[in-house]
């Protein structure tokens, strides 16, 4: 039976029938979903959230040599940080057969950088597959473990935005036992000192060799011959779209396996067409290739090489052809940014950060870079996962050395902090900057929609377990200076910063309060008790000064005929924050 | 049935847009069609301007739908009709749910919500509105009114004769089964 199955659903999928049995990650839009999906399988599939991609890769790494076929996930800049393994793992090559997907973001729908990372494939020198949609991901998954063991190769599984998260039919099959493989020690394969790696280089060189002639051969590859005056060679969701454009008046060459490329049967479809066109999102990576191979054809002098690709742009810049539109003004349709929720334990921690002077607010990577936006402004950059703590150290050692008026906050989640922020605060301990670093530990992975981690007490697959003790942590990496408040109190927030700002050595503040969205443990239930609540503006009293909605809680609005605020009860939870602020008490919690 | 159909659902985080495609696409999958559907969103979990689109037909190759393209906009939330309305086909239908959430900007009062959003709707297309909310209150969950929505959207787009009552049980909580079945109907009436 068909059912209709998301690309990362259709990866678990293949996964699952190709009889994976290890599989970890890091959370990360688009990615998340596949982990997520792959923990239901608790009797065959052993399912982990890692701290960061570098941990996940490197442990799927550790299964695939022990002999299992296992799995690794990450959004495109998390290969960045798996990057120092991956390199080294395309040398020893495999046991177990082993994918690495990665999901890259056209569009930065939720990313900080838009990469195209099938780069990857050709720099580490590894074996490729890219599905344009959800029966390609289930049906390319099971090959690539069928490649990876035939090869000895890690796959790089190429994945986008639109091929994760779009949903499209899948005829599905039966999970195929696999035997795990007998782990034999090797330590010419598994052992990359340079002697041994020397060895290695030369047969990946080899193996490339013999990838490529696969690569001709295999139908993952594939043409598909129509009227030859336009040929067109695409991959990925490119194809699909290219496919809705020209339809039947135009031959296709579909690349499913893009590293290495088939350079023959390249050559024999672009000998047979009059115009080739090469149809990719984001980078001329096949057509940088395709060119050097001394075969002419047209590709980013046309196509963008910014943004998501989509059929009205193939349409436009290859056809001169548009859709003939609504004729409207959209100028008074107001934005409609993402932000804080209402209850957000974070909101109240920004606001009373962002009334302060001469602090630069060194930002990361989660929801509390929403805390960036109007009106709180409580951001001065953003660089990638963990690095708010270290950028904010180098940012403070600068200050310092000249004088500078300025002082470093540094805010980061409790998910990041476990990511590699820890790596950057032994950085500040061990230089000693006087860095104030904030970490917003509101229990759980917020942003990716409330993944467990080390601080929440379970595991994916939902098993108890040891808890990070965040204060303790910080502790033993040298910090002496801590202290644990609530976020919601404003007062609470208002002394802990005058105190770490007081301070010339680097301090911690830890805010500990559970994300509003999240389903409370019995452990959140019994140390934050029922908070749940409501608050309600007495309009006798208030002035219309508007305080309030300078926190930007999205359950207040400020009503313009009687210049009064009012509070939208179905969103109130009661924080207080707004409370708080009010120059004249004009509002109370009432029992909701 | 030769041409690919398009339909593009709109609203705010929250408001159960995902889930009308959800059961909007499990429907037409039993009646047998090729389907793709497309979500789009931003960051935020609540609170942003959320998309959901779906094809169908005998064969789809795209996952979205190009500007122009929609046969139908069904917008959960008045404003969002009007930020989506270049997606429609200029012989397309609208139907657009009689009911404002004011985002950040408008809260703050950095912006104001746009007037007579409905107006320019029936001026520029063939526009259906519907009090959703209303009609949901009334049946005892505000909730409800996605349900509202896609039972003008079935109507709208004449696919009257799938048991959508059926799919409607099948993807919706069990206590909140009776109310979204009222829900449906009260949006098949709602639309000529």
């Amino acid at each position: 039976m068909k059912q209709l199955l998301t690309g990362n659903e259709a990866v678990v999928q293949g996964a699952y029938e190709a009889g994976v049995t290890y599989a970890c990650a890091y959370p990360g839009t688009p990615s998340t979903e596949i982990l997520e999906n792959i923990a239901a399988y608790k009797e065959e599939i052993t399912a982990e959230w890692a701290p960061n991609e570098k941990t996940a890769l490197e442990s799927s790494i550790g299964a695939c040599y022990a002999g299992a076929r296992s799995l690794a996930a990450m959004k495109m800049v998390g290969v960045n940080v798996a990057a120092d393994p991956l390199f080294s793992f395309s040398y020893s090559g495999v046991n177990g057969g082993l994918v690495l997907v990665s999901a890259d973001d056209p569009g930065m729908h939720s990313s900080q950088n838009e990469q195209d990372n099938r780069y990857y494939a050709k720099f580490a020198k590894l074996a490729m597959l890219e599905p344009s949609n959800s029966q390609e991901c289930r049906d390319m998954i099971k090959a690539a473990y069928e490649i990876s063991e035939k090869f000895n190769t890690p796959i790089l599984f190429r994945m986008t935005t639109r091929v994760s998260h779009s949903k499209s039919l899948v005829e599905a099959g039966e999970r195929t036992p696999i035997e795990k493989k007998p782990y034999v020690k090797n330590l010419q394969k598994y052992d990359l000192v340079p002697a041994v790696s020397r060895v290695l280089h030369r047969k990946v060189e080899e193996r490339l060799k013999d990838l490529e002639q696969f690569s001709n051969e295999t139908d993952i590859n594939f043409i598909e011959w129509n009227d030859k005056a336009i040929g067109i060679i695409s991959s990925g969701v490119a194809y699909e779209y290219a496919r809705e454009v020209f339809g039947n008046s135009a031959s296709y060459l579909k690349l499913g396996f893009t590293y290495p490329l088939p350079m023959e049967k390249i050559q024999q479809f672009a000998a047979q067409v009059k115009t080739l066109y090469v149809i990719e999102e984001l980078e001329p990576y096949l057509e940088e290739q395709i060119k050097a191979a001394g075969i002419a054809c047209i590709g980013k002098e046309k196509i963008p090489v910014l943004g998501e690709l989509t059929p009205d742009i193939i349409a436009k810049v290859l056809l001169n052809k548009e859709n003939s539109l609504i004729a409207y003004d959209d100028s008074s349709v107001a934005n409609r940014p993402p932000s804080l929720c209402a209850g957000c334990p974070h909101r109240g921690f920004f606001y009373a950060l962002a009334k302060r002077k001469n602090i630069m607010i060194s930002g990361d990577i989660g929801c509390y870079g929403l805390g960036g936006a109007e009106p709180l402004l409580a951001k001065d950059m953003s660089v990638c996962m963990g690095a708010s703590i270290s950028v904010g150290h180098g940012a403070q050692q600068t200050f310092t050395k000249f004088q500078d008026k300025y002082r470093v906050v540094a805010t980061i989640g409790d998910s990041t902090f476990f990511h590699t922020g820890v790596n950057s605060l032994m950085h500040i301990a061990y230089n000693q900057s006087k860095t104030v670093t904030c970490i917003l530990d509101n229990r759980i992975t917020g942003m990716t929609g409330h993944q467990e981690n080390p601080g929440t007490g379970y595991t994916l697959q939902g098993k108890p377990t040891k808890i990070v003790d965040i204060p303790e942590l910080c502790k033993a990496i040298g910090i002496e200076h801590i202290r644990i408040i609530n976020p919601n109190d404003l007062t609470e927030v208002n002394d802990a910063l005058d105190w770490a700002l007081s301070l010339d050595e680097p301090s911690v503040i830890i805010t500990r309060w559970p994300c509003v969205l999240k389903k409370h443990s019995t452990e959140d239930k019994s140390e934050f008790g029922d908070y749940r609540t409501n608050c309600d503006v007495d309009l006798n009293k208030c002035i219309g000064c508007k305080a309030c909605i300078k926190t930007g809680c999205p359950a207040l609005r400020f009503d313009k005929p009687i210049k009064k605020v009012k509070i939208d009860s179905a969103q109130c939870i009661g924080c207080g924050v707004c409370q708080q602020v009010c120059p004249v008490k004009a509002i109370a919690k009432v029992a909701k | 049935m030769a041409q690919t159909k398009n339909v593009l659902l709109v609203g705010v985080g929250g408001q159960g847009t995902i889930l009308v495609g959800k059961i909007l696409s499990s429907g037409l999958v039993n009646a047998g069609f090729d389907v793709k559907m497309s979500e789009v969103h931003g960051m935020a979990q609540r609170g942003g301007s959320v998309s959901n689109q779906v094809r169908y037909g005998e064969k789809v190759y795209s996952p979205i739908i190009s500007k122009g393209q929609a046969d139908i906009l069904v917008a959960f939330e008045s404003m969002e009709a009007l930020r989506w309305l270049e997606y429609l086909n200029p012989k397309g239908k609208v139907v657009v749910n009689d009911y404002q959430i004011p985002s950040a900007p408008i809260l703050m009062g950095k912006q104001d919500y746009p007037e007579g959003v409905l107006d320019i709707l029936k001026e520029k297309a063939d526009t259906s509105v519907v009090k959703a909310a209303k009609l949901a209150q009334e049946l005892g969950n505000i909730k409800s009114m996605n349900i509202v929505l896609f039972g003008a959207l079935v109507k709208g787009m004449q696919l009257t004769n799938i048991n959508w009552e059926q799919v409607i049980k099948n993807n919706v909580k069990p206590k909140t089964v009776e109310v979204n079945i009222k829900a449906f109907r009260a949006g098949l009436n709602a639309v000529s």
